[in-house]
C-alpha cells in the first residue's frame, strides 16, 4: 500500500512538473500548423502555377511578376501607405492628447475612459457600415447640413474615388484610438510621482513636463502602440468592405482585399498567395525589428 | 421441423424485406446553392418540391453571402476532400474550369433521352457542354442589355418610348438632365459598371465586335476606335448618373426609376422583379425595352452542374434531379419565380409578363442575326480572371477621369497580363 502511495504521489508529482507544458501542448501543435504550417504552404502556393485549384507545378517568381505587373496591386500598395501612415500618426496623437488630459485628475474619468474606449469593441463590419452611412453625401452628414440650410456644404470623399482611402483613415481612428488612449493612460499613472512634484517645485510648467519628462519616460509604449496599429493596419480587410467595398472602382482597395479579391473571386491562387507573402514580409518587417531590439533590452535589463 | 420452417420463412421474408428496401433505395441529391433570400429562395423550393414528388430525397446544402463566393470555397474543399455534392449552382466557363479538373458527371443518357439538343438554344448548349459531353443543365436565361424607363418622366421632355440608338440616347439624356432630372439610375459597383460598358459595347460595336472584344479578346478589336468610342460613351453616361452613385446597390437604383427620381436604369432583367414585387404594370407604370442594338441580346444562364458522385442512389438522384430541371414544369414555375425566362425554347409562356414574351421574341431573332451572346459582365463569356482583368480597367475608367486613350491601353495590358 505504501508502494502504491508513493508510485501515486510520485505520477502527481511528475504531472505537476510538466503541467504547464501539457497544458499548452495542444495549441502549440494547433498554431505550428495552422499558422506556420500554413504560412509555408501559402508561400509555396506563391511560386506554383495554381490558379482555381492549388497544384503543385513550379512556376519560379512569375506570380509576383504578375503581381507587381497590375495596377490594382500599385492602388493597394499605395493606399495601405496612406492608409497606415495617416492611421498611426493620428491615432497616436489623439490617443496621446485623450489620455493626457484624462490624467488630470478630472471628475467622472471612469465614465470618460469608457466611452472613449468604446469603439474598440465594436466589430470592424459595425464601424464601417455606420460610418458608410454618415458619410454618404445622400443620406448622412451633407445631406443633414444641407437640411439645416446650409447648402453649400460638401463633403463627398466617400463617393470620391481620389479621397476614399481617407474615409478609412477617419472610420478607423474613430475605431482606435480609445485603446492608443488606454495604453497612454495606463503608462502615464506607472510614472513616478516624485520626479514629477521634483521638477514643479523648481518652477517647470506643465507643458514642460510632459514633453520633458513624462513623455520620454513612456516611449516603450510608443513602440507597442506603432506596432499593434501598424499590424492592423496591414491586415484590415472587413473595414474597408464594409465602408467602401474598395469602391469607387477600385481606389480604395487595400492589400487584404486584393488577395481577397484574386484568391476567391477570380481564380488566382497564386498571385493571391503572393500578394499574401507580401504583406507577410511588411508585417516581418515591421515586428522582427521591435523583437530583436525587445529581446536585447531584455538581456541588458535582466 | 416447425422450427426450420420458421427460419427458413423469417430469412426469406428479411431478404426479400431487403431487396425491396435495396430496390427502393431513395434517389438522393445534395444541392450546393446560394439561392437563400427572396424570389430565388422560393425557386428552389420549387425544384424541391418537384424533386421530392418524383420520390427523391433532396439534401440542401444552401452556402449564403458574398454572390457565390464563399459557396465557391466550400466547393473546392468538398471536392478537394472527395466528397462532392452531386449539383451545384455554378455558370458560365467555371463549368469548363471543372469540367478540365475531371470533376463532372456526363449528362449524355439523360439528354438523349429527354432530346435537349433539340430544345436548348445551341449558344447555350455550347456553355453546358464539355468536349462535346453535358456536363451541367440550365435553368433560366436573363437578359442584361434591358433599359428599365420611367414614362411618366419621359413624358416630361416629350418621349413616349426609351431610345432606339445610342445618339437618341444622348439625345434624351441631355434633355433629362436640363429639365432638373436625373437621366440614369446607377449603382457604382464595379459589376454594375461593366453591365452598362457591355451593353454599350454591343451598341455601339455590334454583335461581331463584342465578340471579338469581350469574348475572344482579339487585340486588334480591344484597341480600336470602336472601343475608344466606347469608353468615351462611357464618359458621358458617367454625366447622366446622379453624384451619389458609387457603391449603392442595384435594386435601390431601381427604386429611383419606380419612385420617379431617375428616368432609366440599364440593368438585367432580375430589376423586373423589384417594379413587379412593387405592384407595378409593365407598359403603364414602367417600360422595358431593349437596349439600343443591331438584333443583339446578352444572356446570362444559371445553371447547375453534376460532380460525380458514388452509390447508386446518388447517381440515380443526380439524374432525376437534371431531367426535371430541364423539364417544362420546373423552367415555367422557376422563371416565374425568378423573372427571367425558361432556358428551355417552346415553353408556353402564358403566364409570363409582356416583357419575358418580348425577351423570347428577342432571343429568337437575335439567334437568327447571330446576336445571341453570352454577357462578359456576369461571368458567361470568360474566364473569372480575364473578366476581372477587364471589369478592373472598366471601373477604374468610369471613376475617374482617365481618357479614352489610356482606357484601351490599359484595357490591351490588362487582358495581355491576364491571359498568360
Amino acid at each position: 500500500m505504501g508502494a502504491s502511495q508513493s508510485t501515486e504521489s510520485n505520477l502527481t508529482a511528475r504531472i505537476q512538473r510538466h503541467l504547464s507544458k501539457i497544458v499548452v501542448a495542444p495549441s502549440f501543435a494547433a498554431s505550428l500548423f495552422f499558422v506556420y504550417g500554413f504560412i509555408l504552404w501559402t508561400g509555396y502556393m506563391a511560386f506554383s502555377k495554381s490558379r482555381m485549384l492549388p497544384v503543385w507545378d513550379w512556376a519560379g517568381l512569375r506570380q509576383y511578376e504578375r503581381l507587381w505587373q497590375m495596377e490594382r496591386w500599385h492602388v493597394a500598395i499605395e493606399n495601405l501607405l496612406v492608409f497606415g501612415g495617416l492611421f498611426i500618426v493620428t491615432c497616436l496623437i489623439i490617443g496621446c492628447l485623450l489620455a493626457v488630459l484624462l490624467d488630470q485628475r478630472i471628475r467622472a474619468e471612469g465614465v470618460l475612459r469608457t466611452i472613449f474606449l468604446y469603439p474598440m469593441a465594436l466589430s470592424f463590419i459595425v464601424t464601417g457600415t455606420v460610418w458608410k452611412w454618415l458619410l454618404n453625401p445622400g443620406l448622412g452628414l451633407e445631406s443633414m447640413m444641407h437640411d439645416l440650410g446650409w447648402t453649400s456644404f460638401k463633403f463627398d470623399w466617400l463617393v470620391n474615388s481620389d479621397m476614399a482611402i481617407y474615409t478609412v483613415v477617419i472610420a478607423a481612428v474613430w475605431q482606435a484610438s480609445g485603446f492608443v488612449m488606454a495604453m497612454f493612460l495606463a503608462a502615464l499613472r506607472g510614472v513616478d510621482q516624485d520626479i514629477i512634484r521634483a521638477a514643479y517645485m523648481d518652477g517647470a510648467s506643465l507643458p514642460r513636463i510632459y514633453f520633458g519628462i513624462i513623455i520620454p519616460s513612456i516611449r516603450p509604449v510608443f513602440l507597442s502602440a506603432i506596432v499593434v496599429l501598424a499590424h492592423l493596419a496591414v491586415k484590415s480587410f472587413d473595414l474597408v468592405i464594409a465602408l467602401t467595398g474598395g469602391g469607387p472602382g477600385y481606389s480604395s482597395d487595400l492589400p487584404a482585399t486584393f488577395m481577397y479579391t484574386m484568391a476567391f473571386q477570380r481564380n488566382q491562387l497564386g498571385v493571391g498567395a503572393a500578394s499574401a507573402m507580401m504583406m507577410l514580409a511588411t508585417v516581418m518587417a515591421i515586428i522582427v525589428p521591435y523583437l530583436y531590439s525587445e529581446l536585447r533590452g531584455g538581456k541588458k535589463n535582466g | 421441423m416447425y422450427l426450420r420452417k420458421t427460419i427458413l420463412a423469417t430469412g426469406v421474408a428479411i431478404s426479400a424485406l431487403a431487396t425491396a428496401s435495396f430496390a427502393h433505395a431513395e434517389p438522393t441529391a445534395e444541392v450546393l446553392h446560394w439561392w437563400t433570400s427572396g424570389g430565388e429562395a422560393k425557386a428552389v423550393a420549387a425544384l424541391k418540391e418537384d424533386f421530392e414528388a418524383h420520390g427523391g430525397k433532396w439534401v440542401d446544402s444552401p452556402v449564403a453571402g458574398g454572390g457565390g463566393d464563399a459557396a465557391m470555397t466550400v466547393l473546392r474543399s468538398r471536392v478537394l476532400s472527395g466528397d462532392a455534392p452531386a449539383a451545384v449552382q455554378l455558370k458560365g466557363p467555371a463549368i469548363q474550369d471543372w469540367a478540365e479538373q475531371g470533376a463532372l458527371a456526363d449528362l449524355n443518357d439523360v439528354a438523349e433521352a429527354e432530346g435537349w439538343d433539340k430544345v436548348i438554344p445551341p449558344a447555350i448548349q455550347a456553355v453546358m457542354k464539355y468536349e462535346g459531353d453535358y456536363v451541367a443543365v440550365p435553368v433560366n436565361i436573363h437578359r442584361i442589355d434591358w433599359i428599365w424607363a420611367n414614362p411618366t418622366l419621359l413624358a416630361k421632355v416629350g418621349a413616349t418610348d426609351a431610345p432606339k440608338s445610342w445618339d437618341e440616347f444622348n439625345a434624351l439624356a441631355d434633355k433629362l438632365k436640363a429639365a432638373g432630372i436625373t437621366p440614369l439610375a446607377h449603382g457604382g459597383q464595379p459589376w454594375q459598371d461593366a453591365t452598362v460598358f457591355e451593353t454599350v459595347v454591343l451598341g455601339l460595336g455590334g454583335p461581331e465586335f463584342f465578340q471579338k472584344a469581350l469574348v475572344d479578346l482579339d487585340e486588334d478589336a480591344l484597341k480600336s476606335d470602336t472601343m475608344k468610342a466606347v469608353f468615351d460613351q462611357m464618359r458621358k453616361i458617367r454625366g447622366y448618373v446622379d453624384a451619389d452613385f458609387p457603391g449603392r446597390d442595384w435594386n435601390l437604383a431601381t427604386a429611383m426609376v419606380m419612385n420617379g427620381e431617375a428616368a432609366m436604369q440599364i440593368m438585367g432583367d432580375w430589376a423586373k422583379g423589384e417594379f413587379l414585387a412593387a405592384g407595378k404594370v409593365p407598359g403603364k407604370d414602367f417600360l422595358c425595352s431593349a437596349a439600343p442594338s443591331d438584333h443583339g441580346y446578352l444572356f446570362n444562364v444559371d445553371s447547375f452542374a453534376m460532380f460525380n458522385v458514388s452509390g447508386d442512389d446518388k447517381v440515380e438522384g443526380q439524374k432525376l434531379l437534371a431531367e426535371l430541371i430541364v423539364g417544362e414544369k420546373f423552367q415555367e414555375t422557376f422563371n416565374l419565380l425568378k423573372g427571367s425566362i425558361p432556358a428551355r425554347l417552346g415553353v408556353p409562356l402564358d403566364k409570363f409578363d409582356d416583357c419575358a414574351k418580348k425577351s423570347e421574341a428577342d432571343l429568337l431573332a437575335a439567334q437568327e442575326a447571330g446576336g445571341f451572346l453570352p454577357s462578359m459582365a456576369h461571368g458567361m463569356a470568360l474566364r473569372g480572371h480575364l473578366s476581372g482583368a477587364i471589369v478592373d480597367v472598366v471601373t477604374a475608367h468610369f471613376n475617374s477621369d482617365m481618357s479614352s486613350d489610356e482606357a484601351v491601353s490599359r484595357l490591351v495590358e490588362a487582358v495581355e497580363l491576364a491571359k498568360d
